[in-house]
């Protein structure tokens, strides 16, 4: 057997003390989603029941439920992905399935990618200035999901593109040498297996689009309103946006009640991400090739 | 010429131009404009905003008020003045204690969840990483406001707890996983022979990594940063409520300040269609847009040469 040398401790003792000192960086980094999460659920819990989930607020907001936020918030999320969805798996199957490695879908990729960039508030002036104001939507539900929409659409076309580009080369070849179409090729061979990994990005979206605010401060959403949206063009209340009314601007709020929304808010988002979390680490086990 | 004739009329009998071949065409052209659309649109966001806010940009817009002045009195009713200077001080101020606390701590997460991390602890500390990533930025905000607020009134003495340091913590939490994600990314990068040698010249775990490993990894670490870096700059609503939104140049971590991004979101509302204010509101939206778009060009450019190694 080797004898430890005196350097082989010194180094072990380094070694020990880098990866100690990582680790509690790492546990200072992960610790606040827990500590948020504790705090949340302490101060807030109290206010949850069936009943706050389905009224309304009442006494100018400092009391009762949150249902017409969550029904608006339904709304507004359901609409952006039935306009995100069909757009950005179109645009990943262009990307994936015919454009070829040139600067044109070099320019589309920047394009998304500053499409996620550019910050949430300047997404909400582009939704004034063409929905609201140039196309004449109005402050509604409609204006608020396109706005939604286009913001979240890199979500969809980078997930879906992810799980096009898994589909291996040989499955393609084999359905184009059966004499198929490309279309018919992607239809029936690239989409259904791709399908699951489409539907984990889906779900990350709609986690993202329900915590958007800014967005939807001045295309659609409202501080209170009694009585829920009948169609695309009325104005609706919203999850997130209700948290930060009920937070800042509303005097004489119970401090429970803000607590409670965001402790709904977040657990929407973290329910809906852990969905999807679980979904690709299943799929991964499910993997056949 | 004859096998040449042949060949065209062998290959017109295989060119069956049935329902399948017109939905083949139909199908690439509708693709195609999913494909562009994402053009379309971040033409479309520089044009629209550019549109709303051209009444002030190319009348009465004077670079030297907007950008020097740092008086922003929008609703003085004789003489509004519109300088954006200590909007910028405060959105730098913010962004930069943000990066202070991001940084070493996203690349020190990244580096154990890369190089020491392994199976199931590694899985579950990303999926942990991703989560913090998840939550919604009124949520932070509502965090700065009601948790961290009356922690630095308390913890430091001081009268009000919305200022640069409550929003710089609040926007370094909410930046560190992207940074996290992004920079492990790069040191995974790093082909697994550099590793090998280093460790085959006798190098210790801690030397292969910071002195081969980050190293090589550098351009990628400094595309997480500046991702980093855009994150906290258009971030909206969680500084919109931890700053304590006052307009002033801020002379130490307990000052109040206001974001370029807040000033919109907050004043918006107030403001008529097409009034000079809503203009100005506009041309700060083109400005940051101008400058995200700057800051995002660079990070892809420096990731994707990276990848490209």
């Amino acid at each position: 057997m080797f004898e430890e040398s005196a350097l082989n401790a010194r180094n072990k003792k380094i070694q020990l003390l880098w990866r100690t000192l990582f680790l509690v960086m790492t546990l200072l980094l992960i610790l606040p989603v827990l500590v948020i999460l504790g705090t949340l659920i302490a101060k807030g819990g109290s206010v949850i029941s069936m009943e706050f989930l389905f009224t309304y607020p009442t006494d100018g907001m400092t009391a009762g439920g949150i249902f017409p936020a969550l029904f608006g918030t339904v709304w507004l999320v359901s609409l952006a992905l039935l306009i995100s969805v069909p757009l950005g798996v179109a645009a990943a199957i262009y990307l994936s399935e015919y454009a070829g490695e040139n600067w044109f879908s070099r320019l589309i990729n920047l394009a998304i990618i500053n499409l996620a960039g550019v910050p949430s508030i300047v997404h909400a002036l582009f939704g004034v200035g063409a929905f609201v104001v140039f196309f004449g939507f109005g402050t509604s539900i409609l204006a608020a999901s396109l706005t939604l929409a286009i913001m979240t659409l890199p979500v969809v076309i980078v997930a879906t593109k992810e799980s096009l580009d898994a589909v291996p080369l040989a499955f393609r070849e084999a359905c184009w040498n059966m004499g198929a179409t490309r279309w018919q090729t992607i239809r029936k061979v690239v989409l259904p297996n791709a399908i699951s990994g489409i539907l984990t990005g889906v779900i990350l979206e709609v986690s993202r689009t329900t915590g958007e605010t800014a967005p939807i401060m001045f295309t659609g959403a409202a501080f209170f309103l009694p009585f829920l949206p009948e169609s695309v063009f009325d104005q609706t209340m919203a999850m997130s946006l209700h948290l930060f009314v009920v937070a800042t601007q509303v005097p004489g709020v119970p401090d429970a009640l803000p607590y409670g929304v965001a402790l709904v808010l977040v657990s929407m988002v973290l329910i809906m991400n852990s969905i999807s979390i679980g979904f690709r680490v299943y799929l991964r086990g499910q993997k056949k090739w | 010429m004859e096998t040449r004739a042949q060949n065209q009329s062998l290959a017109a009998e295989f060119d069956r131009r049935n329902m399948d071949w017109y939905m083949d065409k139909l199908v690439q052209v509708l693709v195609f404009m999913g494909g562009i659309s994402a053009i379309v649109f971040i033409i479309g966001i520089f044009a629209f905003v550019t549109m709303e806010g051209a009444g002030f940009l190319f009348d009465g817009f004077s670079f030297r008020e907007f950008f020097l002045s740092e008086y922003w009195e929008p609703s003085d009713e004789d003489d509004p003045e519109y300088g954006i200077l200590a909007l910028i001080a405060g959105t730098a101020s913010v962004t930069g204690l943000a990066m202070v606390v991001a940084i070493p701590f996203s690349l020190g997460a990244a580096i154990f969840i890369g190089e020491f991390a392994t199976g199931r602890t590694r899985e579950f500390l990303k999926v942990l990483v991703e989560l913090l990533a998840a939550i919604p930025s009124v949520v932070w905000g509502f965090i700065g406001l009601s948790i961290m607020n009356p922690l630095i009134i308390e913890l430091f003495d001081v009268p009000v707890g919305l200022t640069v340091l409550n929003a710089g913590i609040i926007l370094g939490l909410m930046a560190a996983p992207i940074m996290t994600s992004i920079a492990e990314d790069a040191l995974k990068a790093v082909p697994d022979r550099y590793r090998e040698a280093a460790e085959a010249l006798g190098a210790t775990r801690w030397e292969v990594i910071f002195k081969t490993v980050i190293p090589a990894a550098k351009n990628g670490l400094l595309g997480a940063v500046l991702l980093g870096v855009g994150r906290g700059f258009g971030e909206t609503m969680a500084v919109l409520m931890a700053t304590g939104h006052s307009v002033n140049i801020p002379g130490s971590l307990f000052d109040s300040v206001r974001a370029l991004t807040a000033t919109i979101a907050a004043e918006l509302g107030e403001t008529a269609v097409g009034s000079e204010h809503y203009q100005v509101l506009f041309t700060i939206g083109i400005f940051l847009f101008v400058i995200t778009f700057i800051i995002n060009l660079t990070a892809d450019l420096i990731v994707r040469g990276v990848k490209n190694q």
